[in-house]
């Protein structure tokens, strides 16, 4: 197996100094969840030996709720209350998803996010995620024996801004401190073990459950650079169990079925679709609720015939993508497959035919992704000491401006290496204008309305001028999970505008806040121990990387600047002993603030020696 | 936003010129995004995080624009104190524009007749122009230092560019019909 070597002699963290870091595959089917135990990547099963947990959370009527196989056990009992496939609703309005109907859920319009009314009351998407996140972190601090230092959730890499934030945002409700957002294919690749001697350019074809990425990468000696990504965030191996399902129901010509019904059958159209990987045919036999009889044989070549148009929907993303990269079939080194859905014979047959190659099919490919999260979790959380993994990866879709008429300009391009910043000029209007409105979205259309609303942002506090005077320049700043920020300063006063976000998706941090409150059916803990808990980790996160800083690179501050700094890392560390959060919570500000000179001396001088590094290379040629 | 004090070529231990050592730019840009990645801060203080983000930032925007030959001349044009006014000259050869027009029709003709053969040499044509404008580059920016010239074939550059695009586009649309 191609897995990545973790610790070298000589190299590994002292033992009290080892950080619990897992990763996590989120999944629309199964979610998991990996570390890096002995220099090896492994899952870390439940209780009953089992890698996999279904991403399937049922709500009762007492209010709380079973995850995994326990509740998908109550699918067809309960349709209503057992949220499957949340993954397609993160991020996601009402009218985003196309045939609503065919799911058998009470769905709730609401502003940004659409709901779930469900027995234990009104669910958002990211509340049932968090369930599943939770049942997660147990299983992982149970078996690493602690508490989690971080983690890294993968994501679709085709997620948008708004998925993208209600993932963070259901993961801080599952009380996780989320290192990175990685990229699912990204992970996938890294798990692959292409190891440092492997050079070349690699795609990675991912089919999940719900969603479709297919990426590009290059990886020259450890440095994994993504070249351009693309795909379809609402298709997936449950678009193919429709297709069987719409099947059955015509040929057995079935009267209109309830929601339990519905469940079964889809449960039985992928049952049947998996047995078509290892067989030619298979048998699709149950007893509706009617009292119905459905007995019906699934041939391949029907099955194929059916699904078809699924498989080619996948193509188009795939040649768009080798477009993007500028990369011909000819240059491709190796395809890996991810994904349950890869293992259909119909999409190793395209694929293998598609680029000229039989893919790579070594690793498990629903375990894969979790793999590479848990490597790369490794990493960011400072076991694996030295510099040989990076990630370079990329913003999928581009960001624009909503500019008179209603169009869009292109702020930053899609398949940009993030982070990536763009900084855009404004001016006023009107005369003593203070504030100014600035609409956010993010697609390749040209239309705003054909994208996706992101935020609109209202910067305030414009020094009144002359219209057409001031000079207000918005930097949008996108980090390495992928997430947009933006900042605005006033160019001729050199006064920072007060930028307002108005995020038109997704929860405001008074909404988690409540739902934290309101509490959450797995936490035990009240709240305000809770808080105190989370206030104490972050103190000590703080001070121990700071002294980690200091013990590097102590010699870049002078003696008064050095007193300056420990005095108030003395402070936090007495008030982290204390039971006083909020009193923590300013402890970690003003050390935040104090630490700021020496972050920017360490980071020129680290930018300094690499450049040095440099002249010493080119003389040495 | 950062106060790095060198530009982009300087940064990357670059000579300012034209001719760039693709392979080497590669290598450089693999070495300091390895030192300054947020990657490598994940669990470092939050004012070092938001340090390494826009270092990061900044060697991702030097890199991506000495990797273009057009942002890479443009840029230089600039160091130099000359704008190349690609918004607002739009005077062009006769036969340059002659040529942009004959290509046009070509792109037209061969989107209509679904030959996605004939849009790919043509594709090949542009290429090749845009090579040619890049010797050109070469030659006034290092060796004659004739700036105005410069500047005109990063205008013609532009406007390749865009034909390109338009080409790619009409293969884009051809594909997704089949």
């Amino acid at each position: 197996m191609a897995l990545l070597q973790i610790s070298e002699p000589g190299h590994s963290a002292a033992p009290h100094q080892h950080r619990l870091a897992v990763g996590i595959d989120l999944g629309t089917t199964n979610s998991l969840v990996a570390t890096v135990r002995s220099g090896m990547s492994v899952v870390l099963h439940d209780e009953q030996g089992r890698a996999l947990l279904p991403s399937v959370v049922h709500y009762l009527a007492n209010g709380g709720a079973e995850v995994g196989y326990a509740a998908q056990t109550q699918q067809s009992r309960d349709p209503h209350n057992t949220i499957v496939s949340a993954k397609r609703f993160m991020g996601r309005g009402v009218h985003d998803i196309p045939d609503l109907g065919h799911y058998p859920y009470r769905f709730v319009d609401a502003p940004g996010m659409l709901q779930l009314s469900t027995v234990a009351g009104v669910k958002s998407p990211v509340e049932i995620s968090a369930e599943i996140l939770q049942v997660l972190k147990t299983r992982a601090e149970k078996s690493l024996g602690g508490e989690l230092t971080g983690v890294v959730i993968t994501v679709p890499a085709y997620f948008d801004e708004a998925q993208r934030q209600a993932t963070k945002d259901a993961a801080q409700l599952a009380g996780l401190n989320v290192l990175r957002l990685l990229n699912e294919p990204t992970a996938a690749a890294v798990a692959y073990g292409l190891d440092n001697a492997s050079e070349g350019v690699f795609v990675v074809y991912d089919l999940g459950g719900g969603t479709f990425d297919v990426s590009i990468l290059r990886l020259s000696r450890g440095v994994f650079e993504v070249l351009a990504t693309n795909g379809d965030s609402a298709l997936g191996g449950d678009d193919f169990d429709r297709r069987v399902f719409c099947w059955v129901l015509e040929q057995a010509k079935l009267p209109p079925i309830g929601p339990e019904d519905t469940r079964l059958l889809l449960t039985k159209a992928r049952e049947a679709k998996e047995q078509l990987t290892d067989h030619a045919d298979t048998r699709i036999t149950c007893v509706l609720a009617s009292g119905e009889l459905v007995d019906l044989t699934l041939t391949t070549q029907i099955f194929n015939e059916l699904t078809q148009p699924l498989v080619s929907k996948t193509l188009a993303p795939t040649r768009k993508a080798l477009r993007d990269a500028r990369i011909g079939i000819e240059e491709v080194q190796g395809v890996v497959m991810v994904g349950g859905a890869t293992r259909m014979p119909q999409i190793q047959h395209a694929v293998a035919e598609f680029f000229q190659q039989e893919p790579l099919t070594n690793l498990d490919p629903d375990k894969v992704v979790a793999l590479g999260a848990a490597i790369q979790a490794n990493v960011l959380a400072g076991n694996k000491n030295d510099n040989e993994l990076l990630l370079l990866d990329v913003i999928p879709l581009s960001l624009g401006l909503e500019t008179m008429g209603g169009l869009t300009e292109k702020v930053i391009p899609r398949n940009s290496t993030i982070p990536v910043a763009r900084a855009q000029d404004f001016t006023t209007f009107k005369d003593g204008q203070t504030a100014m409105s600035i609409h956010v979205a993010q697609g390749e259309r040209e239309l705003v309305s054909e994208c996706r609303s992101l935020a609109r942002f209202e910067l305030r506090g414009i020094p009144p001028m002359v219209a057409g005077a001031a000079r207000i320049r918005v930097t949008f700043q996108v980090d390495a999970d992928g997430l947009l920020s933006v900042s605005a300063r006033e160019q001729t006063k050199g006064v920072e505008a007060h930028v307002v976000v108005k995020p038109s998706y997704g929860l405001s941090d008074d909404e988690i806040a409540s739902m934290l409150q309101s509490g959450f059916s797995h936490a035990q803990d009240d709240k305000q121990a809770r808080a105190l808990r989370e206030a104490q980790v972050e103190a000590e996160r703080l001070l121990e990387a700071i002294a980690a800083a200091l013990d590097k690179d102590g010699a870049l501050l002078d003696e008064a600047e050095l007193t300056a700094l420990q005095q108030p890392m003395e402070l936090l560390r007495v008030l982290a002993a204390g039971n006083d959060a909020r009193a923590i919570t300013h402890g970690i500000e003003s050390l935040n603030r104090a630490s700021e000179t020496f972050a920017a001396r360490r980071m020129d001088a680290s930018v300094r020696k690499a450049l040095a590094g440099h002249t010493l290379d080119e003389l040495n040629l | 936003m950062i106060d790095i004090q060198q530009n982009h070529f300087g940064l990357f231990g670059l000579p300012a010129a034209y001719a760039v050592d693709l392979a080497y730019l590669d290598q450089c840009y693999r070495t300091l995004q390895s030192e300054v990645h947020p990657d490598r801060f994940a669990a470092a203080a939050p004012a070092e995080r938001l340090r390494s983000m826009q270092l990061a930032t900044h060697v991702n925007e030097a890199y991506q624009t000495l990797k273009s030959p057009i942002a890479r001349a443009r840029y230089l044009l600039h160091l130099n104190g000359v704008d190349t006014q690609e918004d607002t000259n739009t005077a062009m050869p006769a036969a340059f524009l002659m040529q942009q027009m004959e290509w046009r029709e070509a792109i037209e003709e061969a989107t209509a007749a679904s030959d996605v053969a004939g849009l790919d040499q043509l594709l090949r044509e542009l290429r090749h122009a845009a090579k040619d404008q890049e010797a050109q580059l070469h030659s006034a920016l290092d060796q004659n230092k004739d700036y105005a010239q410069a500047a005109e074939s990063v205008r013609k550059l532009r406007f390749l560019d865009k034909v390109r695009d338009e080409i790619e586009q009409a293969i884009e649309a051809l594909d997704e019909n089949l």
